[in-house]
């Protein structure tokens, strides 16, 4: 997000994942979880259908609190926190939803604008300015006044993202950005989360098992494995694909050809 | 280097330059944030306002400390003004994410005559256009109505594809789910009917016509109109949600490929589960009232169990119960036919379910006076 951060050495911790167990209840989804996202880098969550991965984004994000362990922000464990501290370190993700989740009483303008009015001394005017502009980065400029139901899915998605953008957040999460999107599309999209890390610097954590993603836009990665319920590789993906030692792996990364 | 909560702290600044004649050098430092509300742009516009032999705009960005939106927008601003002004702005000096960026922003352009202004239109093309759509809603009811009609004559021969399950499930969501509600309703109805009509019967020694006024009050009328009212709100509300909630999600269109008839398969089950549950709720909820007239009869005013059971039974004709199961009946279908409709008509988002649960609540309790009122003259014509 900032100059400061981005001369900063790459390797500084922005999230560590440190033992993490996620159950529903008594049903144990994924245990033993450690890994490290940096600050600056492309995380990518993958893994087959039903490992757990957008139950691990919903933990990282604090909508769900693990079974056991820890996720540090920084130095600061968020489920140690107290609430006042944690909505501090909410304030600084942006979350890009499955299927956008817009909401659908508001217009793409008024979307965008919710989050800037609730936690900006911004004027309306200001506020307009930045609806704008993030409008016009995902592509949608002149969409402000349509409603979430009169656009099509690829576009509520850039809007939902527009929506994440808005407060300019240090960490943004992204739920399958491509699924649903046309290969151009979500060939574009990718292009624009590289680009919102090279210009602002900003943590990009990314559920998705489209392998062209993967290997364009990751620079680092945990791999869910559904069977063992725990994580069975992490690092570069286009490292992993050669030179995983795990055959499961190295199947999914080369579409089951080996 | 510095901290984050420190370079956060520097307040954005500017200075402006004139290294030579026909330039303006433009000096940011501090932290851009929104946060840090930027300076505005009329600083630098009174300069170039000022000075018309300025062509060219530059900056040095080198002491920036941080940078957000904020910094995009100061220069967006800039961009729109030097345009208009036919001077060249040379972004060089910025960081380079700042370039990327603009140029992400300007690649595609935007959409214009999109139709929309926002602003409301007089308030006489308003009631217009309320009025057309409300004349144009006739046809679609007609429409709707018709269909229903036709699935009522393929289930008739025996044709109809739904599933006898979901006819038990809602007959049992419809009837002995609202058990509870009704015999609240109608007790308390039956209750004040009955106080209301003693306290006046009393003055002249008359109480024991508490039995006919209970009776015949909540047997041709109030039961059959508690009960629409009640339906209206709990099940009518419900099928307006579960098919504008299918809608939502496309479920109605999944139906429609596969060749099976939404009407058929989630109209139908529907409707039949309420005109099949409405005359039976009715018929309780007349026992209930009486009962309740039975109470205060009895606990207030002095008439005997026996004496107001009897008194009730002859004051009741067979004719009076059916008046009140056929207001039941079709205060049933009217329900189950506007709560459908609704929920069949719902657009595609979370506040249109709300809408389409709202409408058909007012429109089953619109059908069902409007239909009680047509019902009472009928009845006076045939004398039942």
């Amino acid at each position: 997000m900032n100059t400061a951060a981005r001369q900063q050495p790459r390797s500084e911790a922005h999230i560590t994942v440190q033992d993490l167990t996620m159950a529903f209840g008594d049903f144990v989804i994924q245990r033993n979880l450690d890994f490290t996202i940096n600050r600056g880098e492309i995380f990518i969550i993958m893994g087959g259908s039903g490992c757990g991965k957008s139950t691990l984004l919903r933990h990282l994000v604090g909508l769900k609190a693990p079974a056991k362990g820890k996720v540090f922000y920084d130095e600061l464990s968020f489920w140690d926190a107290d609430p006042d501290e944690q909505e501090q370190v909410k304030r600084g993700f942006g979350m890009l939803f499955q299927s956008g989740a817009l909401w659908s009483s508001l217009t793409l303008a008024e979307n965008i604008a919710l989050p800037l009015g609730e936690y900006t001394s911004l004027s309306p005017a200001g506020i307009s300015e930045v609806v704008d502009l993030k409008l016009a980065l995902v592509g949608l400029a002149g969409f402000g006044e349509f409603y979430p139901s009169e656009i099509s899915g690829g576009m509520q998605k850039r809007a939902g993202l527009a929506r994440a953008m808005a407060l300019d957040p240090g960490i943004l999460f992204f739920d399958e950005p491509s699924a649903g999107l046309d290969p151009i599309s979500s060939r574009r999209l990718d292009d624009l989360i590289l680009e919102l890390r090279d210009s602002l610097g900003a943590t990009i954590v990314v559920v998705t098992h489209e392998l062209a993603s993967i290997f364009t836009i990751g620079d680092n990665s945990v791999f869910l494995d559904p069977e063992t319920r725990t994580m069975i590789a992490t690092g570069d993906p286009n490292r992993l694909r050669t030179d995983s030692s795990d055959p499961k792996v190295r199947a999914f990364l080369n579409r089951g050809e080996i | 280097m510095v901290s984050e909560a420190e370079t956060s702290r520097q307040r954005p600044e500017l200075h402006i330059d004139h290294p030579t004649a026909g330039g303006l050098l433009i000096k940011l430092a501090g932290s851009w944030t929104l946060k840090n509300n930027p300076p505005a742009v009329d600083q630098v516009l009174q300069q170039l306002a000022g000075n018309t032999t300025i062509q060219r705009v530059s900056f040095d960005g080198r002491d920036i400390a941080n940078w957000d939106s904020g910094l995009l927008i100061f220069l967006i601003r800039l961009q729109d003004q030097c345009q208009q002004r036919g001077i060249d702005l040379d972004l060089d000096g910025l960081p380079e994410g700042v370039h990327k960026l603009l140029d992400l922003a300007a690649a595609v352009p935007a959409k214009e005559d999109t139709g929309r202004h926002g602003e409301l239109p007089p308030l006489l093309a308003r009631i217009g256009s309320a009025t057309l759509d409300f004349v144009q809603g006739i046809p679609e009811m007609l429409h709707f109505i018709g269909e229903v009609a036709i699935a009522c004559g393929r289930l008739l021969r025996g044709k109809a594809q739904f599933r006898r399950a979901d006819l038990l499930l809602f007959i049992q969501a419809a009837g002995p789910e609202a058990l509870p509600i009704v015999t609240l309703i109608s007790f308390l109805v039956g209750l004040i009917v009955a106080y209301m009509g003693a306290v006046q019967l009393a003055q002249f020694g008359a109480q024991i016509y508490i039995a006919n006024l209970v009776g015949i009050g909540m047997v041709r009328e109030m039961g059959a109109l508690m009960t629409g009212i009640i339906m209206a709100g709990r099940t009518g509300a419900a099928f307006a949600a579960q098919l504008g909630t299918m809608q939502v999600n496309e479920e109605i269109d999944a139906f429609r490929t596969l060749g099976i008839q939404p009407m058929e398969f989630l109209v139908l089950p529907r409707i039949l589960a309420l005109v099949l549950i409405m005359p039976l709720l009715t018929l309780y909820s007349d026992l209930v009232g009486i009962l309740a007239g039975m109470f205060v009869a009895n606990a207030t005013f002095d008439v005997g169990t026996f004496e107001y059971y009897h008194q009730t039974i002859a004051s009741l004709h067979l004719h009076d119960v059916a008046v009140g199961l056929v207001n039941g009946t079709v205060y049933g279908v009217l329900i189950a036919i506007a709560g459908c409709l609704r929920g069949m008509q719902c657009g595609r988002s979370a506040s249109a379910v709300g809408e389409a649960t709202t409408s058909a609540v007012v429109t089953s309790i619109v059908f069902i006076v409007v239909s009680s009122s047509l019902l009472t003259i009928v009845f006076q014509k045939l004398g039942v």
